[in-house]
């Protein structure tokens, strides 16, 4: 395989949009094609990442649409990804899988999504369409749902108390609200405390708003490229260590969903082909869909024992200046979750931060960075390893 | 490959007051709610069974935000059912308001009941019920 980089990132701000699918991806597609010194004549392909589209603006097959916006060659072709929320993360690796094969050497990856336009009745609706259609939707899960019961089940296998669990779970949204204060492209910009958690409603026991994080508009891309492209780029090159993607089937086949097997075979993948282990990640983006879920994520890497990462954020281990900083954007939870342009936005965090550009919350000195997303429940996960 | 135990059949079986899943002439495992193979081996060498319907409530939420179609508050849980299998369901005959830590590892009966159907559903639907067992 050859060596692979990401020579741009770019992402609009996350939050409420006016604007169109399409318009979000032009912003962030151009902008990292820009970036790249590039021109669009010179992408061979796009890698593109939506999940809703259908139900958002009644708009099936929107990648060639996409690629007619950037101005694309024909000669590129324009593939839709769909992989629930983790659907950008896979395009991405798709992406980087082909170019580090020597089909390609210059690809557009990324994703849009418009979850705002939908309303929270049709959102809920269609997320829920990410669970086993037969056996698991039909009982009225939703995704909140899934990790109120993982939730419920940490708090049992591991004898926590409930309310101790909500309380360190209350810290991991006060932690990702105070990084995402520090981010302009945040969906949420504004720092709260446990009790604005505490206070919340309840969306889905034990989960209450604000252990959720937010529907989102935005999009995002990177430009992947064979590493020799990176080199005669006067930005810091970052590539691309090692990756991994593993598959999982409904709730009912996995049943004790406080261990992500899923996650613990997609990371040791990325492990194995970085060569690195968990001691040498400095800056992690992952999947914090919920305060527990940053919880079992922190688990599965193996930064601690199964069981142990609960209170990670109450000793603030996970703040920008802690022991491995988690989530420096915001995570999901305050940067946004606009699913198929998620994990796009978290390699455009870590790519930054590899680069030194990331500002007020820039984590020293970090020099390797890992990317986690999580599609539908538990079913996918994707993880890339990026160094400088 | 005939598939042996469809959804349809499993639904009909449901409408009959029966609790249908796949036993495994490999490995003797049962798989509930069915698919193609079993889940334990892989085995395509199955037959089916009716299970008894006693099982273990190993999770739970109380839904208060609902998709569209669904009408809050309600519980969804997972329970284990003695034959090994886990499976989704709602428990019932419980007021959500009164669900908390303590279901969990409390034995319940399986039952079913309908959920109406939607346009992305083909129709009403029956699935999987716990109620909470007396002794
Ligand atoms: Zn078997």
């Amino acid at each position: 395989m050859r060596q692979v980089a990401i020579l741009s990132v770019a992402m609009t701000k996350f939050g409420v949009s006016e604007k169109t699918n399409l318009e979000m991806f032009a912003e962030a597609g151009l902008e990292a094609i820009a970036q790249s010194n590039l021109e669009p004549k010179d992408m061979e392909a796009l890698y593109f990442g939506n999940c809703l589209g259908d139900f958002e603006e009644g708009q099936m097959h929107m990648a060639p649409f996409a690629h007619a916006e950037l101005g694309l060659p024909i000669s590129a072709p324009a593939t839709r990804f769909e992989s629930a929320c983790a659907t950008a993360t896979v395009a991405i690796r798709h992406a980087a899988l082909l170019v580090g094969a020597g089909i390609y050497d210059v690809v557009l990856a990324g994703g849009t999504e418009r979850a705002c336009a939908m309303g929270t009745p049709l959102a809920t609706k269609t997320f829920a369409m990410g669970h086993h259609a037969q056996y698991e939707s039909r009982p009225g899960l939703t995704f909140p749902g899934v990790f109120a019961m993982a939730a419920h089940m940490y708090s049992d296998k591991y004898g926590i108390p409930l309310k101790e669990l909500k309380l360190n779970m209350a810290e991991v949204a006060v932690k990702n609200h105070y990084h995402g204060s520090m981010n302009p492209k945040a969906h949420f910009q504004k720092e709260i405390d446990v009790n604005t958690v505490l206070d919340g409603m309840m969306v889905a026991d034990p989960l209450q708003l604000f252990d959720c994080c937010p529907f989102s508009d935005g999009a995002a891309a990177v430009v992947v490229a064979e590493a020799g492209r990176a080199k005669d780029f006067s930005k810091k090159p970052v590539y691309i260590a090692g990756m991994g993607q593993a598959s999982c089937g409904p709730l009912y086949l996995q049943k004790d969903i406080t261990r992500v097997r899923s996650r613990e075979e997609s990371v040791a993948q990325a492990y194995r082909e970085a060569g690195l282990g968990p001691d040498d990640i400095d800056v992690v983006e992952l999947h914090d869909c919920f305060t527990i879920a940053e919880i079992l994520a922190l688990e599965s890497f193996g930064f601690y024992e199964f069981g142990k990462a609960y209170d990670a954020a109450t000793k603030r281990e996970t703040y920008l200046g802690g022991k491995v900083a988690v989530n420096p954007s915001g995570g999901l939870k305050a940067k946004g979750h606009p699913i198929g342009a998620t994990g796009a936005a978290q390699v455009t965090e870590i790519v930054e931060q590899l680069r030194e550009e990331s500002g007020p919350r820039q984590v020293e000195g970090a020099r390797v960075g890992l990317v986690d997303t999580l599609g539908g429940d538990f079913g996918t996960i994707c993880n890339i390893i990026l160094r400088s | 490959m005939d598939y042996k135990l469809t959804y349809d059949q499993y639904q009909q079986g449901l409408e009959q007051g029966k609790l249908l899943g796949l036993k495994c002439n490999g490995c003797d495992a049962v798989t509930f709610p069915p698919k193609s193979l079993c889940r334990e081996c892989n085995g395509s060498d199955l037959n089916i069974t009716e299970i008894e319907g006693h099982g273990t409530l190993r999770t739970f939420t109380v839904v208060r935000v609902p998709p569209m179609g669904f009408t809050a508050p309600y519980v969804v849980a997972m329970a284990e059912i003695d034959e090994g299998a886990w499976v989704m369901g709602n428990l019932v005959d419980i007021n959500p308001d009164d669900a908390d830590m303590s279901l969990i590892g409390k034995k319940v009966r399986l039952g079913n009941q309908i959920v109406k159907g939607d346009n992305y559903s083909g129709g009403d639907s029956r699935v999987v019920t716990f109620s909470l067992a007396a002794d």
